[in-house]
């Protein structure tokens, strides 16, 4: 028995550390300037505990096969513990995990203490059950006035965020179902929910944020990569949560200048 | 030994409803408990093989079911983790074993407050069917913690109406309930002990039930204060939660149950989803570990009883549960890192968890520390207990990711973070759970449980539990977002469908399994061996009297000890293990 | 004095069942003191530990006020979205407490205390009298407990109504329970104390039951004791809840 379960536990220990290692399912392709260093962070973190888990999983197996009952030749050491022991390993878990954690607080500093620099683009995600809608303030870079009562999903665009035509900054305003960026500049993205907690989730980006209603969120991040990338919603928002689905476009500043012109005039 | 007087807590029951019902017998009360838990347990574990089914064969024709839909998936969603958590993870493990054994355990005929131990259980009882009746009238669908304004607006959702409402009706009485238990918990070891029986000489397990009673005591008074305010947005207009000027259109389809969407804003104003959060987690973190502190007590005993040898730092191990107990009222917020929650105070609160991982880690290395040197003897009991070591390690180790707030931006709401829990609490603390009910089913029952059966059912329930929840940790990398009722719109989730179809395979095989214990506990009652006194050879109070205990406990004497809890192999020692209360001689001496 | 020395140890008939209390009358309880005293309840234990309950069963009601306590304060100073014009405003809007009416009920609340107090130390005294009076042949003046209870009752219900009142002189205002978030928090938490009065209206209710129903003195004293205390906990939380009202408007 002691035998048997030596075995299962290293197995089990096994093929968990080998899906791990191999990556086999791992994050995919990261295509921010904040993904190096997430990714970084995350590999550290996970071939520290990778260690710890082959450890303690392994010392388990160990001893309970090699402390089995052995009859008459197992002697037992009675023992309360041990003082200076206890104390050293305190010491070096504390030291290691919270020297894990303190380690990767710079990039947590960088993503989110930080406001975005200047000249970033700028452009609001609005979540509602169940789809996203992103705007874009135009050439005046302000973003037009929004009325709960002209809300109107079914009609899309414009009317799924309830944009008032009437004020003058709303406009140039952009609404699209797409996002688009372009790529190698910072995002000055604003979050709002219509109706429930939403939350944008770009796993490419390494990017998640809840979108709270009542309040507005403003995040930033850089997309590094021309391409296309899948958005979900990543907080459960009612029964359409798993077909909250959008499309995030990375395009060179070109076809994105293109792109906003083109939406520019299609609203005259 | 025991002193000559003749004691009663109170005159033993006459009359089946006295004796069965409504019982003052901490005994019975406690195995009412048990029982409760174990309905809940197949129920909870019957919806969870629908959600995992669903999952993979959205479109399926299930017999009985029919077609399930996206919002009865998440019903199932909502209350499979309610039930799970309150009725079963809170339940069987304090209230159940801790109701049965702790005034055992520390020399007493009874709990504090009989009476009100009674009241306790017919409450949780009240609770539950109120739960249940949820079912009746289209169940929520915003998940076991229920985020407002999702859980606060009776047109964000189907279940949201009424169902919503008996849900949160259900959590305020579970909460009355479990306040009582607490009180009567903690005025038990306060009060009750026998002569000689120092905190300090208490059992690991007596330990355990303790502080998860202060737990509960701080802890549900918050979650009553938020279910109030939430029962107060729904139904009479205020706005803790709510925020103003949203609109509800979202909704494709009309259900059964009869919600209308809305395209007119909802009157609502100045409300903080994010206050809801605060309130739940402040609850909800505490409450994680009442659900493993019991089973962490449980194996520290069981680890000690079959390796023959003093539990590895008993001291040590007090300190670690403490230190969780307290800790985990500080690190609330590490749910919260992408709720739009000051990045500071994330920092702070990672701050905090990844401290709470060191007393945890502490009493990892004292079990090792405890089988070490032993002599293992590889009962029913010890293999649970071994493979709650194994669990609690594989579960603990995935939150010093989460803990970090920069690694939970790709893992917050994934299939990591149910990997996560599910290992800890829905695994560990369940292999607590199975590790207690072999060990103390001979002392409850008269009779042994069929080792053979136990060591299939063990093999199964570990391979198979990590079969399913291992697994989840690399889809989580991979972007598998949950509370998902399907992956079929979102690209680089159809990918992960393969993977995820091993889970439901696994998960079918696992749950089956449950049918061996099933049959083994309820067989085993009837024509098991019987049971004597003391077939562990175990040293703890319970061990010391009749099997079943007589209804005072004790027979009419009261218990005097002289040892700890764990003195196995003393040098010298005319056997292996020396009882608490054996009269202390030159080679064991009182410790 | 008002206290049962816990060293008397006195002869009492067994009583059936544990009681309102139901604390088992058992020696021991951790410092195992060795007391012998053959089959009587020891009362002065049941005391202790009935008190130990209250302090511990406080502390949730406790940590359900810190709970609206810190919703309040936070909500407080939490600015709200403004959807039109996606600015943060602050709309909280202090509430015009009828506070010469809160204050009358602070007042009868407080004097119910008193009552409430002189209630405990004459059954306390009457339960450490109580063994002299089985002393065949020793009659002392009957005192009856039940005055000052009832008064207390009485004072209680006096409360309660004032607080009706004063959510009356609310409503009159302008402030109903969803008018405002300020008035919302106003109408909870004096709301909240009020049915955990009302709770310990029904335990007073109770006590003084236990008298009519001829139980021994010693059980009701602890029943009085209990109540008591849980009354006198009751006006504190009265004063925090009315000063953090009107003070953090």
């Amino acid at each position: 028995m002691g035998l048997a379960l030596l075995l299962v536990i290293w197995l089990i220990t096994f093929f968990s550390t080998y899906f791990f290692v191999a990556k086999t399912w791992w994050l995919p392709a990261g295509a921010s300037a904040a993904a190096p260093w997430i990714d970084h962070q995350f590999a550290l973190t996970y071939i520290l505990m990778g260690i710890v888990f082959v450890a303690a999983q392994g010392a388990l197996g160990l001893f309970v096969w090699q402390y089995r009952d052995r009859g008459t030749a197992t002697k037992v050491q009675y023992s309360h513990g041990n003082t200076k022991l206890e104390a050293l390993w305190t010491v070096l878990t504390a030291v290691l995990f919270v020297g894990l954690n303190l380690m990767g607080s710079h990039v947590w500093a960088s993503e989110r203490f930080e406001p975005p620099k200047a000249g970033a683009v700028q452009a609001e995600a609005t979540g509602l059950q169940f789809a996203w809608y992103f705007r874009y303030p135009g050439p005046d870079g302000k973003y037009g006035r929004t009325k709960p009562e002209l809300v109107d999903a079914s009609a899309g665009g414009e009317a799924a965020v309830g944009l008032d035509t009437s004020d003058s900054a709303a406009k140039d305003d952009i609404v699209s179902g797409v996002m688009y960026l372009p790529v190698n500049r910072e995002l000055d993205l604003t979050l709002r929910s219509q109706d429930v907690i939403h939350s944008l989730f770009i796993p490419n980006m390494r990017f998640k944020q809840d979108a709270v209603p009542g309040l507005l969120i403003h995040m930033h991040f850089t997309p590094t990569q021309i391409g296309d990338y899948e958005i979900a919603c990543a907080e459960l928002c009612g029964l359409g949560h798993y077909k909250m689905h959008g499309m995030l476009k990375v395009v060179s500043q070109e076809d994105f200048d293109k792109w906003i012109a083109s939406k520019e005039t299609e609203k005259q | 030994m025991a002193s000559t007087e003749i004691v009663h807590a109170h005159a033993a029951p006459q009359g089946f409803i006295r004796k069965y019902i409504f019982s003052l017998d901490h005994k019975v009360i406690g195995l009412q408990y048990y029982f409760l838990a174990l309905i809940a347990v197949f129920v909870g574990m019957a919806l969870s093989l629908l959600m995992r089914i669903h999952m993979v064969w959205p479109t399926a024709n299930l017999p009985i079911f029919g077609h399930i839909q996206p919002e009865t998936y998440l019903m199932f969603l909502t209350m499979h983790g309610t039930i799970m958590v309150f009725f079963v993870l809170t339940t069987a493990p304090q209230s159940g074993f801790g109701n049965y054994f702790l005034p055992i355990q520390i020399g007493a005929p009874d709990m504090a407050f009989p009476t009100l131990n009674m009241l306790s259980f017919w409450t949780t009882f009240v609770a539950f069917v109120v739960l249940l009746a949820a079912f009746f009238v289209g169940a929520p669908i915003h998940g076991w913690t229920g985020y407002a304004p999702l859980s606060a607006v009776p047109s964000a959702g189907p279940g949201e109406g009424l169902g919503a409402d008996l849900w949160i009706t259900s959590i305020a009485i579970f909460c009355a309930a479990s306040l009582m238990g607490a009180l009567n918990f903690i005025t038990t070891v306060l009060d009750l002990r026998a002569k000689g029986m120092s905190m300090m000489r208490m059992p690991l397990t007596c330990w355990a039930w303790f502080i998860t009673a202060i737990l509960g005591l701080l802890a549900f008074g918050v979650l009553l204060a938020a279910g109030i305010l939430l029962l107060m947005d729904r139904n009479l207009g205020t706005s803790f939660f709510v925020p103003g000027g949203l609109v509800f259109t979202g909704q494709t389809a009309v259900p059964p149950g009869g919600f209308s969407p809305s395209t007119t804003p909802i009157k609502h104003s100045g409300g903080s989803p994010l206050l809801w959060q605060h309130l739940f987690w402040f609850f909800g973190h505490p409450e994680v570990y009442i659900a493993i502190l019991p089973g962490m007590g449980v194996a520290s005993q069981l680890l000690s009883t079959f390796s023959r040898k003093p539990i590895f730092g008993y001291k040590a191990m007090v300190y670690a549960m403490l230190a969780i107990g307290l800790l985990g009222f500080v690190v609330w917020g590490h749910h919260m890192f992408m709720s739009g929650m000051s990045p500071y105070s994330a920092f702070a609160f990672s701050i905090m968890t990844m401290a709470i991982g060191v007393p945890s880690a502490i009493k990892t290395f004292n079990w090792l520390g405890t089988i070490q040197h032993g002599r293992v003897r590889f009962t029913a009991p010890m293999l649970f207990a071994i493979g709650f070591v194994s669990l609690f390690v594989s579960g603990g180790l995935s939150g010093p990711f989460l803990a970090q707030p920069v690694l939970d931006i790709p893992l917050h709401d994934t299939a990591f973070v149910v990997g996560h829990f599910h290992l800890i609490m829905g695994v560990a603390a369940i292999f607590g759970i199975f590790a207690g009910t072999y060990y103390w089913f001979p002392k409850m029952f008269g009779r042994m449980m069929n080792e053979k059966l136990a060591r299939v059912h063990f093999f199964f329930t570990l391979v198979g539990t990590y079969a399913i929840f291992m697994p989840m940790h690399y889809l989580g990398m991979a972007g598998q977002t949950r509370r998902y009722s399907q992956f079929t719109e979102v690209g680089f989730l159809t990918r992960l469908i393969p993977l995820n179809k091993f889970l439901t395979y696994a998960a079918i095989v696992t749950i089956s399994a449950q049918l061996i214990f099933l049959f083994n506990f309820f067989w085993s009652m009837a024509k098991g061996k019987k049971a004597a006194d003391n077939p562990w050879e175990a040293t703890t109070l319970e061990w010391t009297t009749a099997t079943p205990p007589p209804h005072d406990n004790f027979g009419g004497r009261t218990p005097v000890v002289n040892h700890g809890p764990y003195e196995y192999s003393v040098p010298g020692a005319s056997r292996d293990y020396v009882m608490q209360t054996d009269p202390a001689t030159a080679a064991t001496p009182a410790h | 004095m008002a206290t049962l020395s816990p060293t008397l140890s006195v002869k009492y008939p067994q009583t059936r069942g544990g009681g309102g209390a139901g604390a088992p009358p058992i020696s021991g309880g951790g410092d195992g003191d060795g007391r012998t005293g053959g089959n009587s309840p020891d009362h002065g234990q049941r005391l202790r530990r009935a008190r130990l309950g209250l302090a511990v069963g406080i502390t949730p009601v406790i940590m359900l006020f810190v709970s609206f306590t810190s919703a309040y304060i936070v909500r407080q100073g939490l600015p709200t979205l403004d959807v039109r014009t996606n600015t943060y405003v602050h709309d909280w809007m202090p509430v015009n407490l009828p506070w010469v009416l809160l204050l009358v009920n602070t007042v009868i609340l407080l004097v119910s205390s008193l009552t409430m107090e002189l209630a405990r130390r004459q059954i306390t005294r009457q339960a450490a009298l109580a063994p002299v009076q089985s002393i065949p042949g020793v009659s002392l003046g009957e005192e009856r407990s039940l005055p000052w209870l009832g008064v207390t009752v009485v004072l209680g219900l006096g409360f309660l109504v004032g607080q009706w009142m004063a959510w009356g002189a609310l409503e009159s205002r302008g402030f109903y329970l969803a008018t405002s978030a300020s008035s919302s928090f106003v109408y909870l938490l004096t709301g909240m104390h009020a049915i955990h009065l009302a709770g310990g209206i029904l335990a007073l209710s109770y006590a003084a039951i236990t008298s009519l129903l001829r139980k021994p003195v010693e059980a009701r004293r602890i029943v009085v004791d209990i109540t008591a205390w849980y009354w006198h906990f009751m006006a504190l939380l009265w004063i925090y809840i009315f000063a953090l009202l009107e003070i953090a408007r």
